[in-house]
């Protein structure tokens, strides 16, 4: 009774005998890119880089190496270091973006490419000249003002599957011109979370059970109020 | 007459093309027969739980991506279960479904690779794991879209997911809900009741349910030996106490049950997605946590899924600081191998293989 197996497998065989073929040629034909994609070519803007190094301090490998000198000039929403060293190791980073989420000033995005072949090591360190001069294809990840979300939480649910121009992406970071700093936009912090790298858990209705569970951050506390306008204001000189 | 033999001693791996990656095994045969198993382990030791104990709680979800890298998603969900009872917080319900829903994704696609490799060790190379890449395929495009990777997902954080699901992901799901159940069939119809398949591995290496619940096995191999223990229905997490599944017991024991099962349970995942889809709410998916976390201290919490391929579990130990003191990692890979001996003994060479692939180990995650 093997026969039956055989004629059974077969039936298969000529169904995808007849379809096309479901990969694609790579160097000719591309891949979907999702705008969300990971990738090379960080995406930094110096404009908005005050020098913090919270991406230094939050990558899990270390990669990321930040030397900073005080600047003579006071900019009016506060003073910033310039940075003289901003150098990430490529060859270990391993595209986590945890490095884009810490960043509390939207300065530092992933890129959107995975083309980078290099012959040495040492080339593969990208430092702050390349940052500077690179072309500026930002990826959406942790950036969903990128992605053109309407404003509140919980208002990208479920769309209809009927609406066929939905499911057209909406940003793509290969496709466009590159984006200039004034472009990107904020994340607005009503979007997410109160609170990004260096401040501390706030006690406020919305999160009520947990300061006294976690004991995280306790002791500061209710340090930070009213620090959400402070950062409206700086996104209201955005176009 | 018989023909003398004599035991005669094969190293199989560390990189053995049939091995699920650099899995080494010295064997000692006797003409065809298995008479002695040593497993070597270690050769993907990369310190897993050392690394976690000078990273801080987010850190830790990176590196929970590397263990098993057929089943990210479910990895990270473990950890941050975890470190969600480590601190008593519990995420917002959007996010536990969202959780369950790509779980159960990840478990479609790493069940996929399992079988496809179990048939492929049965020597029907390539095509039937090859329909099943094809849609696993499918999968890793949706969870590029959550989260920017494909296999290095880290999409989900303690206190719920890093961020909600993009406009586009609904369709897509949809879309490949509605065509995977045929391309699943197609499978079904090449694979379930075909003969070759059953003739080489009915009642092949069977584990009786003593030995197995007396050796901690767990997930797909437990179920295949007759005992229905699954930590979803047990110990219900995130949001399986609001869905609805069945949980396949195999009959016999066998090869074939363990393929059977997973085959099975692939259904079961779909139900639950599909339930889940219909009945996530909007809302927000991550809680108020600060980007560095400090449990207090002394506060020890063990987070445990059914994985893919068994009971996933994190032990994690607070001593106040940002990183955990202690991170010990229960990988259900490790512990089902160590069945490996009552699998071989008494068999032929031909289903040493074949049973090692119906354990379906991943070795990212036996060495750690």
């Amino acid at each position: 009774m093997y026969g039956l197996a055989m004629v059974k497998g077969l039936l298969v065989t000529l169904k995808n005998l007849t379809r096309k073929p479901f990969t694609i040629q790579y160097p000719e034909e591309r891949a979907e890119q999702h705008p969300r994609f990971r990738g090379e070519e960080f995406v930094w803007y110096e404009e908005r880089c005050t020098g913090c190094a919270s991406c230094a301090k939050y990558c899990p490998l270390g990669i990321i190496k930040i030397v900073t000198s005080p600047s003579e000039t006071a900019l009016p929403q506060g003073d910033k270091y310039r940075l003289e060293v901003f150098d990430i190791e490529l060859q270990r980073c391993m595209f986590c973006g945890l490095c884009v989420e810490a960043c509390p000033y939207d300065a530092l995005f992933m890129g959107s490419g995975f083309e980078q072949g290099q012959y040495s090591r040492q080339d593969m360190v990208i430092t702050i000249d390349q940052l500077r001069q690179a072309e500026k294809h930002p990826s959406t990840w942790f950036r969903p003002q990128l992605e053109g979300y309407a404003g509140e939480p919980g208002e990208s649910r479920r769309q209809p599957a009927a609406t066929e121009g939905e499911s057209r992406l909406t940003y793509n970071p290969r496709g466009g011109p590159p984006l200039g700093w004034r472009e990107v936009g904020r994340e607005s912090w009503r979007w997410h979370r109160r609170e990004k790298a260096g401040m501390r858990l706030e006690t406020g209705p919305t999160a009520p059970q947990q300061t006294p569970a976690t004991g995280a951050g306790g002791e500061t506390a209710g340090e930070v109020p009213g620090k959400d306008d402070t950062i409206d204001d700086m996104t209201a000189g955005k176009p | 007459m018989t023909i003398r033999t004599e035991p005669m001693t094969v190293n199989v791996g560390p990189q053995h093309p049939s091995t699920h990656g650099v899995f080494r095994v010295r064997i000692t045969f006797d003409g065809e027969e298995i008479v002695e198993v040593e497993p070597v382990f270690g050769y993907l030791h990369r310190g897993t739980e050392k690394l976690a104990e000078e990273r801080n709680y987010v850190q830790i979800v990176t590196l929970t991506d590397r263990l098993d890298y057929t089943s990210s998603m479910i990895n990270n969900q473990a950890y941050c279960l975890a470190v969600e009872k480590l601190l008593g917080v519990e995420p917002p319900p959007r996010a536990k479904y969202l959780r369950t829903l790509t779980a159960e994704l990840q478990r479609i696609a790493s069940h996929l690779i399992a079988v496809g490799f179990f048939v492929q060790e049965l020597g029907a190379l390539g095509t039937p794991l090859m329909y099943g890449f094809r849609s696993r395929e499918r999968i890793l495009e949706l969870f590029e879209m959550l989260c920017g990777a494909r296999i290095t997902v880290s999409y989900m954080r303690p206190g719920g997911v890093f961020a909600d699901a993009p406009r586009e992901f609904w369709p897509a799901l949809d879309r490949f809900l509605s065509d995977f159940p045929g391309e699943f069939a197609e499978m079904e119809q090449l694979l379930l009741e075909n003969e070759i398949l059953m003739v080489r591995t009915r009642g092949v290496s069977p584990l009786p349910p003593e030995i197995a619940v007396n050796s901690s096995v767990s997930g797909p191999v437990l179920r295949a030996s007759g005992v229905n223990w699954d930590w979803r229905k047990q110990e219900p997490y995130d949001a399986y106490d609001a869905v609805e599944f069945d949980v396949p017991v195999g009959a016999n024991w066998d090869n074939y049950d363990r393929f059977w099962v997973r085959m099975q349970e692939v259904h079961q995942s779909l139900r639950i997605i599909n339930q889940c889809v219909a009945q996530i709410e909007p809302g927000p998916v991550r809680l108020d946590l600060p980007l560095v976390l400090r449990p207090a201290a002394g506060r020890e919490a063990y987070g445990r899924v059914e994985a893919s391929k068994g009971e996933l579990g994190f032990y994690l130990v607070s001593d106040g600081g940002i990183a955990p003191y202690r991170c010990k990692i229960r990988s259900p890979s490790l512990i089902n191998l160590t069945v490996i001996e009552h699998l071989l003994l008494g068999w032929k060479l031909a289903d040493m293989i074949v049973s090692l692939g119906s354990v379906d180990i991943n070795m990212g995650e036996v060495d750690r």
